[in-house]
């Protein structure tokens, strides 16, 4: 693709009736509701405009898109005027023409002139309205008052504000207030002194300013601009392609000068972003660079020694003759490896690929064990599909949204921003979560219900709603009858309509006012379309599986799945958990989740492959962790993950990785994980690579490479390597071919090929012949099961209690400007919101213990003790603290204890009893681990050559 | 830390308290069934040699599973 903007059409889409009008002579139908100047736009007219953006609703304050209607008086603005049939309308005469060249005038005489110099040179709407109204000369002079000499804001570490470019268009505002709802900017000041400013006045870094970039894109001049266009120029090329961060998925138009990025712009057409982004997939892309990055392999015999840099034939011949040397001294099932859902379909494909055909065995899981395989396994259980039921879209039909467990506006920021517009629409919101997260209250937006249950019993809260459900005839019976198992529903609602599952029953237990669960309940089960979103703090405890599957029923019983507005929707943590779950990274499933003892399925992959696939499942990562120490484990090779920082207890995940004869990690950077490393392979960014990533709304969207790997090889590359030295006679020169064989050997990616997505820019799995064009939202007219499946979900309280020793409850989070263990974001500016871990703590329990605003402290578990500074506040109830994970320093993990969740074993995060002290500073577990740490990292010098 | 027959002897018993609402018999069914979906054949071996072994003090319901598990283990 070479650089061209992409087209704005003024004004938003309209979805009327079609209507047909004429503008300047030629005929037109749009949909009613359409403005004139998108109307034109369709028909390649192109108004003048400065103050309309097709991603904001019109304002009509410039007075540039004057247009001439016949039968009416004046000239309207056609941004604001919405078509009417049979209107007759032109947009060039003389007398627009002088209108419009006066308005021009009057900006222009307060505009710097330095457009040859200009950052934005050749990128800027006012230059081009300037040209396009046929501007020669300014009346006005330039002498008189103006705001040339205002101070530029250079607060954001990615963009920079200069009031002398500033037209006070106000687009910047409706652009925070509209497409990222926080609402950060306004217009001082009335008439000539208006100016925008961020919150009051403080600048941008200080304000609520997310730095989503909302504003900048919305900018027609360089007032606001990003930094990268300042110092590299404007992008000579464009790339589209999928941002590497969150299950979101944002597409982005990658911008480029040469071989360098200049910027990356949300992309419009985007289906899952429409056009908007947040500060990490925008701005936060610089770790691509970073001087951290490792570019050649190394190996070394001992973790005790300096890693050595070696040629990739030596690292490679050296992986291949570890893993066999391995398996002919322990037998076959003594190595395995790790997927990573930061990498691609493709990957992740071919390291379970790699496993299941070249280790012989199914030793093979992911990094979304310890985040999302409840989900897997709880609604594959119950609706029999192991993926979220709705598009991102579909939030704009809901009515009262759930939120349960997941904190949207850090987490997933642009899904957040368009609940956060629907609920500005007048959807209900109902917030389930420890914590008063930001959704409960921001502008514009309350939550009609916040359960601040205590961590840990989810399962009993949604249980004492369905007993609210159930006992008071709120079950939409029809659906429940027609579409669901009516055996098992009889059973669970029998279940839950027990007494001792009511919200009087369990109000102590959960610390949430019974009538509160009641009005929730009502609200969810009869204010409309219900949708309920979740994320980790479902899935992350010792009952994760029973809360999805507790979700489940209540969809069921309220019949809110199978249309649009409603649905069950998991909110994915990286960016391609969904599709390492789909590629089959789990021990007991095939790509398209089939369990490795279905002799049909594996068939398939056996003739294709040419070998004899492991009927049984195979270890999952703590499991291998165990027969490690066991010494019946021995061999791993770890694709783009730091099991070390983001496993729980790692004083276990040490010992398990210390007592392995050869740990191979591929990574961008020597994470934690490379501390017991013995190899180590350098591995590609998203930019450097093509392939796809699946995001939580089950789309499959492309990757492309937009530079050369600067390791030398993409990741699918290194892993064809490492088949081939073991024998397997890979001969794939491209990923669109692993695509191929996906969809050949996946019935639910049977429709799936590079091409497609190229049509189609994206498409929901399922993609086949009943549904070539993808699957928006599932289980329409059945489940994928069926009859959707009720179950029984008991409350088994988890086996991490508080006591006299550790009477709080620890749960841990993530926040917008960091990304979890960080090893990108920390390398980037982001460092300026969020440059260490801190402890949430309830005023009562930091008097209680003399702890101030800022101290350090201690916080010890069962499992470990690490030290991390105190930030006071009552967003945490009294009895529990939070923290987030993002730097090693805190090692937080340090602290999570083994419990896991009892059908997956995704560890218990979300709650560990905890005591907190003050303290001096690091404890003696950080200080020895990092002495290890900068140990293990040596690089011993090359010799130089003779 | 646990050893790793005592892990085993914890998931399995997670396993079936989470499953106990559904009466004894028909818990130990659905956690054998649980297991053999899931659980490797190593862990599967260890399980079923621990109900004869000495070592880890098994609750009933897991020592009932293992046992079962034992007789449905093919010979070796
Ligand atoms: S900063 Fe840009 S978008 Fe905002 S008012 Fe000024 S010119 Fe318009
Ligand atoms: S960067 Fe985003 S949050 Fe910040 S002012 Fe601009 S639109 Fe608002
Ligand atoms: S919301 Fe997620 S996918 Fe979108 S830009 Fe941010 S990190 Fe990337
Ligand atoms: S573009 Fe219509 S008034 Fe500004």
């Amino acid at each position: 693709m070479t650089f061209t903007r992409e087209k704005d059409f003024g004004t938003p889409e309209a979805t009327g009736e079609a209507v047909s009008l004429t503008i300047d002579g030629q005929q037109v139908s749009v949909p009613a509701g359409t403005s004139i100047m998108r109307a034109a736009a369709m028909v390649e007219t192109a108004i003048p405009k400065l103050c309309a953006t097709d991603s904001l609703e019109s304002f009509g304050s410039c007075r540039m898109c004057l247009v001439e209607i016949e039968g009416r008086k004046g000239y309207p603005a056609s941004c604001t005027t919405p078509v009417a049939s049979g209107m007759v309308v032109r947009t060039e005469t003389d007398k627009l023409r002088k209108l419009r060249r006066g308005v021009m005038e009057l900006y222009i005489s307060d505009h710097p002139l330095d457009c040859l110099t200009c950052s934005a040179n050749g990128d800027c709407e006012l230059q081009d309205m300037a040209g396009a109204v046929g501007l020669r000369d300014v009346r006005f002079g330039f002498e008189g008052a103006n705001h040339l000499e205002g101070c530029k804001d250079e607060s954001n570490p990615y963009f920079t504000f200069d009031p002398a470019k500033c037209i006070v268009c106000s687009r910047c505002v409706r652009a925070c207030d509209e497409v990222q709802g926080t609402l950060a900017l306004t217009v001082d000041g009335r008439g000539f002194a208006s100016k925008i400013s961020a919150s009051q006045g403080e600048g941008f870094l200080a304000s609520e300013c997310v730095s989503c970039g909302a504003c900048v894109q919305a900018c027609p001049t360089s007032a606001l601009i990003e930094n990268t266009v300042i110092e590299k120029g404007t992008p000579d090329r464009a790339v589209v392609t999928t941002c590497a961060y969150c299950g979101v998925g944002c597409t982005f138009r990658a911008e480029m000068r040469g071989e360098e990025l200049v910027r990356m712009v949300p992309w419009k057409e985007g289906k899952a972003n429409h056009g908007h982004s947040c500060v990490k997939g925008r701005f936060a892309w610089g770790y691509a660079q970073h001087r951290d990055r490792i570019l050649n392999p190394m190996v070394r015999n001992s973790v005790d020694e300096p890693w050595r840099e070696v040629s990739w034939d030596e690292a490679i011949v050296h992986v291949a003759s570890e893993f066999r040397r391995i398996q002919n001294s322990y037998g076959t099932r003594a190595i395995g490896g790790i997927t990573s859902s930061r990498c691609t379909n493709e990957e992740t494909f071919l390291v379970q690929k790699l496993i299941r055909q070249g280790f012989g065995n199914n030793n093979v899981d992911t990094c979304a064990r310890v985040c999302h395989s409840p989900t897997g396994y709880g609604l594959k259980t119950t609706f029999g599909t192991s993926a979220g039921t709705q598009d991102f879209d579909s939030v704009e039909q809901a009515d009262v949204v759930l939120v349960i467990g997941a904190n949207p506006t850090d987490g997933h920021p642009v899904f957040g921003s368009r609940l956060k517009k629907r609920l500005r629409e007048g959807a209900k919101l109902i917030v389930i979560d420890p914590r008063r997260i930001d959704l409960v209250r921001s502008p514009h937006v309350e939550a009609a219900h916040h359960l601040p249950l205590r961590p840990g019993t989810n399962v009993a809260l949604l249980t004492a709603m369905a007993h609210v459900i159930v006992t008071e005839g709120l079950v939409d019976e029809t659906y429940v009858r027609e579409r669901c198992d009516t055996e098992a529903y009889g059973e669970w609602a029998a279940f839950v309509s027990d007494p001792a599952r009511s919200p009087e029953a369990i109000e102590e237990l959960t610390g949430v006012p019974a009538a509160d669960v009641c009005a929730a309940a009502r609200l969810y089960a009869t204010g409309g379309n219900g949708a309920i979103y979740y994320g980790l703090g479902v899935t992350e405890h010792s009952q994760g599986s029973s809360t999805v599957m507790a979700i489940a029923n209540l969809a069921m019983a309220t019949g809110n799945v199978g249309k649009p507005g409603a649905g069950v929707n998991p909110l994915r943590g990286q960016n391609n958990v969904q599709g390492s779950c789909d590629m089959g990274s789990f021990p007991h499933e095939l790509p398209g989740y089939r369990h490795v003892s279905d002799s049909v399925a594996r068939a398939q992959f056996e003739q294709d492959w040419g070998v004899t696939l492991d009927a049984e499942p195979g270890l999952r990562i703590n499991n291998m962790l165990d027969a490690a120490t066991d010494g019946t484990f021995k061999g791993i090779f770890i694709q783009g993950e730091d099991i070390l920082q983001s496993d729980p207890n790692t004083t276990h995940v040490a010992a398990g990785l210390a007592a392995m004869e050869c740990v191979v990690v591929q990574d961008l950077f020597l994470n934690e994980t490379a501390n017991y490393a013995h190899v180590f392979l350098p591995g590609s960014t998203f930019l450097e690579k093509d392939g796809t990533f699946t995001n939580a709304e089950r789309r499959i969207q492309r990757v492309r490479k937009v530079m050369e790997p600067k390791n030398g090889y993409a990741d699918w590359e290194v892993v064809q390597l490492v088949a081939n030295a073991m024998g397997l006679g890979w001969t794939y020169t491209h990923p669109s071919q692993v695509m191929n064989e996906i969809a050949r050997l996946t019935p639910t990616f049977a429709g799936v090929t590079y091409d497609v997505l190229d049509q189609r820019g994206s498409v929901q799995w399922p993609v086949n012949e009943a549904a070539p064009d993808g699957t928006p939202t599932m289980h329409i007219d059945h489940f994928v099961r069926g009859k959707g499946l009720f179950v029984v979900t008991d409350y088994v309280p988890t086996d991490e209690r508080t006591g006299p020793r550790f009477p709080l409850l620890l749960t841990t989070g993530r926040i917008l400007s960091q990304y979890n263990v960080g090893a990108q974001t920390r390398r980037t500016p982001n460092e300026a919101w969020h440059a260490e871990d801190r402890l949430e703590i309830h005023p009562h329990d930091a008097e209680n213990r003399g702890i101030r605003d800022g101290d350090w402290v201690a916080l010890r578990s069962r499992a470990g003790e690490t030290t991390l500074r105190a930030l006071i506040t009552d967003r945490v109830a009294p009895g529990v603290v939070y923290t987030t994970f993002h730097h090693p320093d805190t090692q937080a993990n340090v602290i999570t204890t083994d419990f896991s969740d009892w059908a997956t074993n995704c560890p218990e995060y979300k709650v560990t009893a905890v005591q907190v002290a003050p303290s001096n500073g690091p404890s003696d577990w950080q200080r020895r681990y990092r002495a290890q740490a900068d140990q293990s990292r040596r690089i011993e010098t090359a010799e130089p050559a003779e | 830390m646990m050893s790793t027959d005592e892990r085993l002897a914890y998931m399995a018993d997670q396993i079936l308290r989470n499953f106990a609402s559904r009466g004894q018999e028909a818990a130990i069914a659905a956690t054998l069934d649980h297991i053999g979906q899931f659980w490797d054949p190593g862990m599967k071996s260890r399980a079923a040699a621990m109900p004869d072994a000495p070592g880890v003090v098994l609750s009933d319901g897991v020592r009932a599973t293992f046992m079962r598990l034992r007789d449905s283990q093919p010979a070796s």
